[in-house]
């Protein structure tokens, strides 16, 4: 090592002057590579948490929590009738820049419409520039909702609905809306690689993106003219883990400082390490298994309830979630408002469930199918191991089930579509709202046609005139009021076996200070300091 | 070996040549390892054979009480379970002896199809000449230039994942050894005396192929087995542990092995049991198949 | 000798046809949707489908679809990730560099101890060294390294902290990529930690990979050797009084060394088998990843392009084998 010797000897002054100020930097070991930088049409955490570092939206979540605050947009108002909503711009917002563009103006107006025309209108150039499918934007109604975006000045814009939507500035927090540079689109679109904009993003947020190489790594610098002040740590690194234990080893032995998805096998060691703290928070989530309720035998509600009270939850719960999972008895999760905690299981009783199967008129049980999720989702952390257990408590009471399974896409079209008799499914809020597991996951709308998700094909009057009679609702107790009749009403019917609400679990290294759990399972650096080693 | 065959050798006749069999046996049995190998084999099929009677619990039967219990002799374990449970409750020792079944079947399974498809494909190649030898070779190739596993792996998601699926990827990715094997033995056996001595005397291309021909390149087909099952073993354990072979809650030893991955810093068992199972199967095979080549290999006896 | 050349490489084309044919026709026979696996759980309307499926060409006839396939193949274009929409032969470049890099420690590891290890084995036939040898070489060809390689980190990362759990280089040092090979880059870079850092994550990957061509270039030298020492020139040079090193370094070795030469090339499909094994277990950023996170994505043009790429590869190598070897061995030639 003659060569570093020499350049020692040589930059010992330039050490000398820059040795008090050691870089802090903190790594992330995340789960897997990003699809690309433009979370407008990405659908999975990976890519939102890998994008979200770098964008700044109109409005944002506050660190943590779920209440919307000033972002872009450092205030606004909304019209008496609720349609029309003016954001007043932040001024001196500056963009990042990188070797393909250096931005000559602060952030305006033009980009914020661009934003929302680049996911709205089909003859925007960016429309279909990496992919036309802007799911969220899409999912969450915006296409219909949105009447007109006009620049009125380079720092208002002005926002008309076709009719009032109260989520609306939840909506804009979300991923979806991140503000990209239209000066970067036009530049990149007249040099012929538009797609640059999203593989190589220029955002307004506290980090930049230095480099990033698929499947290793991806380096974050503290943007120091970010408009909320730089940010604590000055390099931001992720580095690619996919096999969780492999996340856990590198934590432990200080190659990482925080962790999504531990393995459920590893929490006991994690509490216990002393480098360690775990941080919990109920996840807004549920993992079911739903009846076919338009196919025999399970079009008897006798039938469904027998087989709820045949599995034994807890010990699905217990051997598969540990203890990053509570047993579900309803189909939303307790800390989400209207939860009807009154609500009582179906206790694990399988004599009854025996006799409630021989009324049905199958003394002998009979055979189906159980369809097991292919993927590991946090709601579901292990889909064959869940259809193991669930398997050997059936064919304790005669019901012999085959298990099934489908490549990921495949699995979800044919669940849709009512293939299946039993199968395993689960999902995650969007924004925080009752109606977007009861209404969209058991009402009436999402169980016709071929593609709705209401997988379990429950379409039961009672029940859905209390859910669409609350969409329309606007006061939440009474909603509230609704929900949880709704909720009584799915026990007795009984199309789910709910099996547990995944709990978020973070294993932190005790460096670290202030990282917060985000509800929506994000993972956010802005505001997290690292402690000098 | 019982005292029968011992005697044996008083019985023949010192002058006449040794049986071929014996003179084989007499080959094989001075390689100490290939007699490991076959004694190895012929404990995995006992095993296999009678695993509803040695296995001490149901390979499926799930005990979360009990889960992820260690070997007996660590601390926390127990008789009862000798080599410990996975992370549901199942007996790995009972799982690993039910496994044995599905490898060896594997094994059969995946070399029988290749052998039965590779001779009859290279006989006709080797026999016919002209176009269809080209066309069949080339496939061939072509099945060769690709990475065998990557090949496996797209063919068994064209099928589905499964173990039928699985075994058939194998059994195409080995094929053209199996191809090449006979079609060589058939050009070298073709040109000697006594195809030609059948031929003229009248027989048929089919009866040639299958009569004369065949027999005579049975040796390098019998040792290629041999080594091919040891091949399909590790296939399908590779596609089981990429989650693409035999699927959950089967005891296939790649499935068990991709099952209990998560669980590589906290039970070691878990992970190393299977594996240790298919490597000593894996390495019988190929002692055997050493040793076989060596006995039936003119070259090197000496 | 060129007419031994023309017909090898008129071999080449149907092979590379065959290999476009199987590259395409086999991944459209593989059930399962794209459009519907990009979705999640989310799902995605009728309408938008349709659209995504003409935007992808895939609502085109196959055979039309193959023939537009072929042409921007033949035009260096192998497609867009449908995931990612980057290019494949991008993705391919940036990940390719990890492969070889982890092919290539690999292979001369193997050679640095498979071929002494054959050579003492055959020199000292029977001895217990050579048993020894034998033995654990059969071991290595029987092992399955997806297990090997769990067992190994078990052992040296995490029971006694030796050598890191995965990734190609502590994600502290940002080493810019110029050659991809993160050897030689971090030797180029001012940090004289990196290499260091570089050389300890390729251990373990290294042993695995290697572990099936150690085996193979193990046996294979001791039966070429076994075979050399068996001729007459050499007891003639024996005989003359030549020193037994003399004897084994230059005459004896530089013969058994052309079939040992043969095989190490036709190890390189062996080699991407084992590479798409020992980079899942230890997260490498390499082809073999790549290509069963294709698969597992339905990514029909990583899948497509990769497999292309990739077979092109081994069928350049084979062929450069073969040449080799029909130089070295004129009886090759003659026969074909």
């Amino acid at each position: 090592m003659k060569k570093s010797a020499l350049l020692a000897a040589v930059c010992v002054p330039a050490f000398l002057a820059a040795a008090p100020l050691a870089a802090k930097t903190l790594v992330y070991c995340s789960e897997g590579s990003p699809e690309n930088f433009y979370p407008g049409v990405n659908t999975t955490g990976t890519s939102f948490d890998a994008s979200t570092q770098i964008y700044s939206r109109v409005v944002e979540f506050e660190r943590g929590g779920t209440q919307v605050q000033p972002g872009l947009a450092e205030k606004w108002d909304i019209s008496e009738d609720g349609k029309v909503y003016t954001f007043h711009l932040r001024k001196g917002v500056k963009w990042h820049s990188n070797k393909n563009f250096k931005p000559t103006r602060d952030m305006n107006a033009d980009d914020i419409v661009f934003m929302f025309e680049r996911q709205w209108k089909q003859d925007n150039p960016y429309f279909k520039v990496t992919s036309p499918n802007h799911s969220y934007f899409d999912d969450m109604g915006m296409p219909k909702l949105l009447k007109s975006v006009e620049k009125v000045d380079p720092y208002t814009v002005k926002v008309t609905l076709n009719q009032p939507e109260a989520p609306f500035l939840a909506d804009l927090a979300m991923e979806f809306a991140a503000v990209q540079s239209k000066e970067y689109a036009d530049a990149m679109l007249k040099a012929g690689t538009p797609e640059k904009i999203d593989q190589e993003p220029i955002g307004t947020g506290p980090f930049y993106l230095v480099q990033y190489q698929k499947d290793a790594t991806i380096r974050y610098k503290a943007f120091p003219e970010y408009y909320g002040g730089k940010a604590k740590i000055d390099d931001l690194v992720f580095a690619i883990t996919p096999d969780a234990s492999v996340r856990w080893a590198k934590l432990q032995k200080g190659e990482c400082h925080v962790m999504p998805y531990p393995n459920p096998a590893d929490l006991e060691a994690m509490k216990k390490d002393p480098n360690v703290t775990v941080l919990e928070q109920a996840g807004l989530n549920v993992g079911y298994l739903a009846y076919n309720t338009q196919k025999k035998p399970f079009d008897d509600v006798r039938v469904r309830k027998a087989l709820n009270m045949a599995m034994n939850k807890k010990a699905i719960v217990d051997a598969v979630y540990l203890s990053s999972g509570v047993p579900a008895k309803n189909p939303i999760p307790p800390s989400m408002w209207s939860y009807n905690d009154a609500v009582k299981d179906d206790p694990f009783d399988p004599e009854a469930a025996k006799k409630l199967l021989a009324e049905a008129g199958y003394p002998n049980g009979f055979e189906t199918d159980l369809w097991a999720m292919p993927v590991q989702r946090p709601y579901n952390p292990n889909g064959k191991r869940v259809a193991e257990l669930m398997q050997a408590d059936l064919a304790k009471i005669g019901v012999k089930a085959e298990i099934k399974t489908y490549e990921w896409g495949e699995y979800r079209k044919r669940l849709q579509a009512g293939e299946s008799q039993m199968g395993q499914m689960g999902w995650t809020g969007d924004n925080g709202d009752p109606d977007n597991f009861l209404h969209t996951l058991l009402g009436c709308d999402s169980a016709k046609g071929v593609s709705g998700s209401n997988i379990a094909k429950f379409c039961y009057k009672p029940f859905d005139d209390l859910v669409t009679k609350a969409k329309v609702t606007s006061d939440q107790k009474q909603r509230t009021e609704l929900y949880k009749q709704a909720q009584v009403i799915f026990k007795e019917q009984a199309p789910w076996f709910t099996v547990a609400h995944a709990v978020q679990l973070k294993p932190v290294r005790k460096e670290v200070v202030d990282f917060k759990l985000s509800p929506f399972g994000r993972h956010t650096f802005y505001g997290v300091d690292i402690k000098g080693k | 070996m019982t005292a029968q065959t011992v005697q044996t050798p008083g019985v023949a006749a010192p002058s006449a040549p040794p049986h071929p069999l014996r003179e084989f046996w007499g080959y094989f049995s001075a390689n100490r390892g290939a007699v490991a190998g076959l004694f190895v084999i012929l404990g995995v099929i006992l095993v296999a054979l009678f695993a509803d009677l040695i296995a001490p619990h149901s390979p499926y039967l799930t005990d979360t009480t009990v889960a992820l219990k260690p070997p007996f002799w660590q601390e926390g374990g127990s008789l009862s379970y000798p080599l410990g449970t996975d992370a549901i409750g199942r007996d790995i020792l009972s799982r690993l002896i039910y496994g044995s079944r599905l490898s060896l079947l594997i094994g059969v399974i995946v070399v029988s199809i290749s052998i039965v498809l590779g001779t009859v494909l290279g006989l006709v190649a080797g026999f016919a000449r002209g176009v269809t030898e080209i066309a069949i070779m080339r496939v061939m190739d072509i099945v060769l230039t690709m990475p065998s596993l990557l090949l496996a792996i797209v063919v068994v998601a064209v099928l589905g994942p499964g173990l039928i699926n699985s075994m058939l990827a194998v059994a195409l990715v080995i094929l053209p050894h199996y191809v090449r094997l006979a079609r060589a033995a058939v050009i070298t056996e073709t040109s000697k005396d006594y195809v030609t001595a059948a031929r003229v005397s009248g027989a048929g291309t089919i009866r040639l192929m299958f009569r004369e021909v065949l027999p005579n390149c049975t040796a390098p087909l019998i040792v290629q087995a041999s080594l091919g099952i040891s091949t399909a073993i590790l296939d399908a354990a590779a596609l089981g542990f990429l989650g693409l072979g035999a699927q959950p809650p089967s005891p296939e030893w790649g499935t068990m092995l991709a099952d209990a991955r998560e669980f590589v810093l906290r039970a070691w068992w878990v992970v190393t049991f299977p594996g240790l199972a298919i490597l000593i199967t894996v390495l019988a095979f190929n002692l055997l198949g050493d040793g076989l080549r060596d006995a039936l290999d003119p070259k090197l006896k000496r | 000798m060129l007419r031994f050349i023309l017909t090898r490489l008129s071999l080449i084309i149907p092979t590379f046809i065959g290999i476009t044919l199987v590259a395409f026709f086999l991944i459209r026979l593989v059930p399962g949707d794209p459009i519907e696996t990009m979705a999640g759980e989310r799902g995605i309307d009728a309408a938008r489908h349709e659209q995504l499926k003409k935007d992808f060409g895939l609502d085109r006839p196959l055979i039309v679809q193959y023939g537009y396939y072929i042409e921007r193949v033949l035009h260096g274009d192998l497609g867009k990730s449908i995931v990612t929409r980057e290019t494949v032969l991008n993705e391919f470049q940036s990940l390719f560099p990890a492969t070889v890099e982890l092919a290539l420690c690999a292979i001369i590891f193997a050679l640095l101890v498979g071929i002494p290890a054959g050579i003492i084995a055959a020199v000292r036939r029977n001895s217990i060294f050579d048993h020894g040898v034998m033995g654990i070489s059969l071991t290595g060809y029987s092992m399955p390294i997806f297990w090997w390689g769990l067992i190994l980190i078990l052992l040296f990362s995490v029971q006694l902290g030796w050598t890191p759990v995965s990734g190609r280089i502590d994600v502290l040092y940002y080493i810019e990529p110029v050659t991809g090979f993160l050897l030689i880059d971090s030797w180029f870079s001012e940090d004289e930690g990196a290499f260091l850092s570089a050389v300890g994550h390729l251990i373990l990957p290294t042993i695995v990979l290697g572990t099936q061509p150690l085996a193979t270039i193990a046996r294979m030298t001791r039966s070429a050797m076994l075979e050399v020492l068996g001729e007459d020139y050499i007891r003639t040079a024996k005989a003359k009084g030549l020193s037994r090193f003399r004897v084994i370094f230059l005459h004896a070795l530089r013969n058994a060394l052309i079939p040992v030469v043969t095989v190490i090339g036709l190890q390189i499909g062996v080699l991407f088998t084992g590479a798409i094994l020992t980079e899942t277990i230890f997260s490498w950023p390499g082809i073999g990843k790549w290509l069963i996170e294709a698969i597992f994505r339905r990514d029909y043009p990583v899948l497509q392009g990769g497999l292309l790429l990739v077979g092109a590869i081994v069928m350049s190598v084979n062929l450069l084998v073969d040449l080799t070897y029909g130089f070295i061995n004129p009886r090759i030639r003659h026969n074909r």
